[in-house]
């Protein structure tokens, strides 16, 4: 047995368990069945057998969130956009296209953020603010992993581009900078607001020179006396070289650049240049990269990457993607004091920057309750190539595995089933197996649904899903008493034994009533009547009682005749075709020639020395019917062959 | 195409309809409705776009649709119809035809009646497929094969079709043409008794479904359908019982096909494909030739004029060169992978809702 990493949560269901009873439960597509068992823990009490129910346990209540549909919804789009990248592209040419769909994906994830924020606002029920809150939460972690994956493994930035990268990261996620920085400068008297130095430090943390500048300047207005040293820390704000991946300059010029600037700053500590202004020395410390004082400053950095951005800003700004697991792990623990143990989130982020890919899609996909995140990172990863190609002991490999959680889910639900299927067609291996097991257990209410289901099926060849999805609707039709309705149906399945059981009904319908219904649908058969033997009879035999009722009789005798010789017609109908030709002998004309009324004689023949073998008992009155019947026919048929001799030998003559 | 607004409404569309305007009035319309389907409770929805009386008319465009209510709806919404501007009809899966009323200014939406189990078998209901009303008429048909006309005493027509009914519209005030699962037209007359149609009309041999049906505003024998192949099909109910011509439009299904109301030349169709076309026919004589950016392969008998006809008024439709390529026809999505089961157009406006639970919103139709 496989280890298990984490120990599985108990989930408690209310109302389950509390009578002392075992607990069963079903398998289904996306949730469980869970119900109490009639069988007694040894000891229990006498259990009063109480009203029974059901429970149904969803595993991904996300799927139910209105607002997270849209997120499914739209990333669904971007999904199938990404799979139809072309293969053949060299790989240089991919990686902007992948960065731009890693980035559709994080604005999808940002505008689900967003409403769901709103969301939170606007309600008025306090669990659906915690709940809309906890989503809001969980979302966040999302992007902040997805967009740190993108920097690390999809753009893959090389050393100087990395930290420019990793610095707009932290600024995204960091972003309540702004709004006090908005607070400060509103209020009457910025300078003197209490929170003035806290906004310059946060945006000499986050390496925004400028705006740290313009918020100095308000402070330099107002102490003339000490302006020569905010003009000093102005100009090293100024100076500091920041990489420009577009420009010409290379790494080591910036390098040498910046370890000029950087010493410049180490000097007017030494010197005490700063000594007058304990804030202004405290930013010079930063500078040099002092990481004491930026400790000092835990609350403005909030996280220990804050701080390893930070850190690394102003300690190692040309840092190689290869050295930065270091700097986190240490970061990381300078940060975090021993003191508190390390998040879910913590440890994603450290296998991030370690590079280690299959630990952060292992440890979300254990930390995060839902499948999402995880399948569509890790099928943009695939098509990154970034993924060891190891296959597991279960299923096919990794990004099938997670792809196929992922839309096993979205099936589970009443509506978005329809996603669904373009997951499952890509994946290679098993996508296929799991849609057509899906799709023959959609419950299919109407027929607008039942066509959308057989678009889905005809399209991918799905050839016994197809039939059994006729023949659910032709059954259901047939139920319900519409026999046009189940024919159709059934011809659509090209089901011939259903076809046939349908035409037994309307001829039997037909020997009840002595009319046909639906003939709108008989009469236009067309080739599908040859679909099966009672079909064409049933086709057929319409067409004879059209042709009669047209008064043109020597084709519908004709007809009528080969119906019987060329054994269309079942046995059990012949005596209705007989009877139907007892008008036509009885025509003032002579219709049947001599042949074929030999031939009729001969199939009459052929029914009552059948019938006299194994006849079942009859009634009285029935048996008298049928002897009557024969009676007639015999006499019309031989009446008949006399004018047909006395016709013909006529002609002849 | 960048005049497009998408809006992603949680809940799969199945028809979107725009509020009529005063015809007096000559601008564009603001609110339309949306139906569901498939979800555990569906919704009719009323959206308002932009205009709202506001004074900024800027040049960029109106944020996204607003939701202005909504009310709960028994069933998939099968079809969705304004009676008139405060009225609205839907056709559901259970089989009820309902009336919705919308209160003060888009503020509210209520039931005003039920026809409950309007459509049904002996024993259980059937989903009603669809409606349309000629004020103050509405006629709904349905998987039961019934035809029903509402009035002040309902009449319906029992065994109207042996198959499913997918489609109905007037083609006068005592005329529908429904079409079905079948590939037949049946042209009903109610001043007529009994459940025997006018006139049937098919595609000889094909028994393709068909399930959309429009009638041209102007001309009402000229009549569009499409099906299940994707084809659209155009009928002139008046000669024969072929179609007039046939055009490969979709690769699948086609859910609807509407007529432009006020600029015939101009038809949308939209599909299971998950496209939505616009088709221009010009009537004009002197049309460059460049057209046909799908292979349209365009079938047509010759058109003979309609005797005493006036030559100017027969329908560019109806133009027996249309083998000449006079017909043109454009993509009005970017790509997209689920269906587009509905459209609506009028004036420069045009809304489109699809399984992809998005809602398309176009208003600078090039008509």
């Amino acid at each position: 047995m496989e280890e298990v990493d984490v120990e599985p949560t108990t989930t408690l269901i209310p109302g389950v368990g509390l009578r002392q009873r075992h607990v069963g439960f079903e398998w289904g597509t996306g949730d469980i069945l869970v119900y109490e068992t009639n069988f007694k823990l040894q000891g229990a009490g006498s259990a009063r057998s109480g009203t029974p129910s059901v429970h149904v346990v969803r595993k991904d209540e996300d799927i139910y969130s209105p607002i997270l549909r849209k997120l499914f919804n739209e990333s669904h789009h971007i999904f199938v956009g990404l799979q139809n990248i072309q293969e053949d592209l060299p790989s240089k040419n991919k990686k902007p296209q992948f960065v731009s769909i890693s980035k559709n994906y994080r604005s999808v994830i940002r505008a689900c953020m967003e409403e769901l924020q709103q969301g939170a606002v606007s309600a008025q029920d306090t669990s659906v603010i915690a709940q809309y809150s906890n989503q809001v939460s969980i979302l966040l972690a999302i992007e902040l992993i997805w967009n740190l994956c993108e920097v690390l493994f999809i753009d893959a930035a090389p050393a100087g581009v990395l930290l420019l990268h990793l610095l707009d990261w932290v600024r995204l996620h960091k972003a309540d900078v702004d709004e006090r920085a908005r607070e400060v400068l509103q209020s009457e008297s910025p300078t003197h607001h209490h929170a003035y130095w806290e906004v310059v430090i946060s945006f000499v943390l986050q390496g925004r020179m400028d705006e740290a500048r313009q918020v100095l300047v308000k402070q330099a207005n107002l102490q003339p006396a000490s302006r020569p040293i905010y003009q000093l820390m102005d100009s090293l704000l100024q100076k500091m070289p920041i990489f420009n991946p577009g420009g010409t300059q290379t790494l080591t010029e910036f390098d040498v650049k910046w370890r000029h600037w950087h010493e410049e700053c180490d000097r007017c500590l030494q010197d005490n240049s700063f000594a007058s202004n304990r804030h202004l020395e405290t930013i010079c410390k930063i500078l040099v990269g002092d990481e004491d004082t930026m400790l000092e400053h835990k609350e403005l950095l909030g996280t220990w990457y804050h701080f390893l951005v930070s850190r690394l800003l102003y300690f190692h700004p040309t840092v190689k993607p290869s050295e930065l697991h270091y700097y986190a792990q240490s970061s990381m623990d300078m940060f975090l004091d021993f003191r508190s143990a390390p998040e879910p989130l913590d440890s994603i982020l450290l296998a991030a920057f370690e590079f280690d890919i299959h630990q952060v899609i292992k440890d979300c996909s254990i930390a995060l309750n839902n499948w999402w995140f995880v399948a569509h990172l890790t099928d943009l990863l695939d098509h990154c190539k970034l993924l060891q190609s190891h296959n597991l002991h279960f299923g096919s490999n990794l990004r099938e595995f997670l792809v196929l959680e992922y839309a096993s889910g979205l099936f589970s639900h009443h509506s978005l089933w329809q996603l669904a299927v373009d997951y499952f067609d890509h994946c290679p291996e098993f996508g296929r197996v799991y849609l057509e097991l899906q799709l023959e257990r959609v419950p299919l209410e109407t027929e607008r649904k039942a066509l959308k289901v057989l678009r889905i099926c005809e399209q991918r060849q799905m050839n016994e899903q197809v039939r059994s999805i006729c023949k659910i609707m032709a059954k259901r039709a047939l139920s319900n008493n519409r026999l046009g309705s189940a024919l159709s149906w059934s011809i659509r399945a090209k089901d011939a034994a259903f076809a046939t059981l349908i035409s037994e009904r309307f001829l039997q319908d037909y020997c009840k009533r002595g009319s046909f219904s639906d003939l709108d649908l008989i009469d236009n058969l067309g080739p599908a009547m040859l679909l099966s033997d009672r079909l064409t009879f049933l086709g057929k035999y319409r067409e004879f009682h059209r042709l009669y009722g047209e008064k043109r009789f020597t084709e519908a005798a004709k007809l009528l005749l080969s119906l019987m010789t060329a054994k269309i017609a079942p046995r059990s109908f012949w005596m209705t075709l007989l009877v139907d030709a007892l008008p036509l002998l009885e025509q003032k004309e002579v219709i049947f020639s001599v042949d074929q009324t030999h031939e009729l004689m001969f199939c009459l023949e052929e029914l009552t020395s059948d019938n006299s073998d194994g006849k079942p008992e009859q009634s009285a009155q029935d048996e008298d019917i049928e002897s009557t019947k024969l009676e007639l026919l015999r006499l019309a048929l031989a009446r008949n062959l006399a004018m047909a001799i006395v016709k013909e030998g006529t002609v002849e003559a | 195409m960048e005049s497009i607004n998408a809006k992603y409404v949680s809940q799969k569309i199945s028809k979107t309809r725009w509020r009529p305007v005063h015809a007096a009035a000559l601008h564009q319309p603001t609110c339309f409705a949306t139906g569901s389907w498939d979800n555990e409770t569906n919704q009719v929805c009323i959206w308002g776009v932009g205009e709202t009386g506001m004074a900024c008319e800027d040049d960029e465009l109106e944020g996204d649709p607003q939701l202005l209510c909504e009310c709960k709806h028994g069933g998939d919404v099968l079809d969705l119809q304004f009676l008139d501007q405060e009225r609205l009809i839907t056709a559901s899966s259970t089989g009820a035809v309902t009336i919705y009323k919308i209160h003060a200014d888009s503020q509210s939406l209520s039931v005003a009646h039920v026809w409950d189990r309007s459509h049904h078998y002996q024993r259980a209901s059937a989903p009603c497929t669809g409606v349309v009303c000629s004020s103050p008429d509405v006629v709904s048909v349905g998987e039961d094969g019934r035809v029903i006309l509402y009035k002040a005493d309902q009449r319906g027509i029992k065994n109207a079709d042996s198959s499913t009914i997918h489609a109905v519209t007037f083609l006068r005030t005592t005329e529908v043409l429904t079409v079905n699962s079948i590939g037949q037209l049946k042209l009903w007359d109610f001043r007529q008794q009994g459940n025997e149609p006018a006139q049937i009309l098919s595609l000889t041999g094909d028994r393709v479904p068909l399930h959309c049906v429009d009638r041209h505003p102007n001309q009402q024998h000229i009549v569009a359908t499409g099906g299940q192949d994707g084809m659209l099909c155009i009928w002139d109910v008046r000669q024969g019982n072929m179609p007039f011509s046939l055009m490969e439009a979709h690769s699948a299904e086609m859910w609807e096909v509407h007529f432009h109301p006020t600029n015939p030349d101009h038809l949308f169709t939209c599909s299971e494909d998950g496209s939505l076309l616009h088709w221009e026919t010009s009537s004009g004589l002197d049309t460059p030739s460049f057209l046909q950016s799908r292979n349209t392969s365009i079938m047509s008998r010759s058109a003979a004029a309609p005797a005493g006809g006036n030559q100017s008024l027969i329908s560019a439709w109806l133009n027996g060169d249309s083998s000449k390529g006079r017909l043109e026809t454009t993509h009005m999505l970017p790509s997209q992978t689920l269906s587009v089961n509905s459209l609506d157009v009028l004036g420069q406006c045009l809304v489109c809702g699809t399984d992809g639970e998005a809602v398309y919103i176009n208003r600078q139709v090039p008509v």
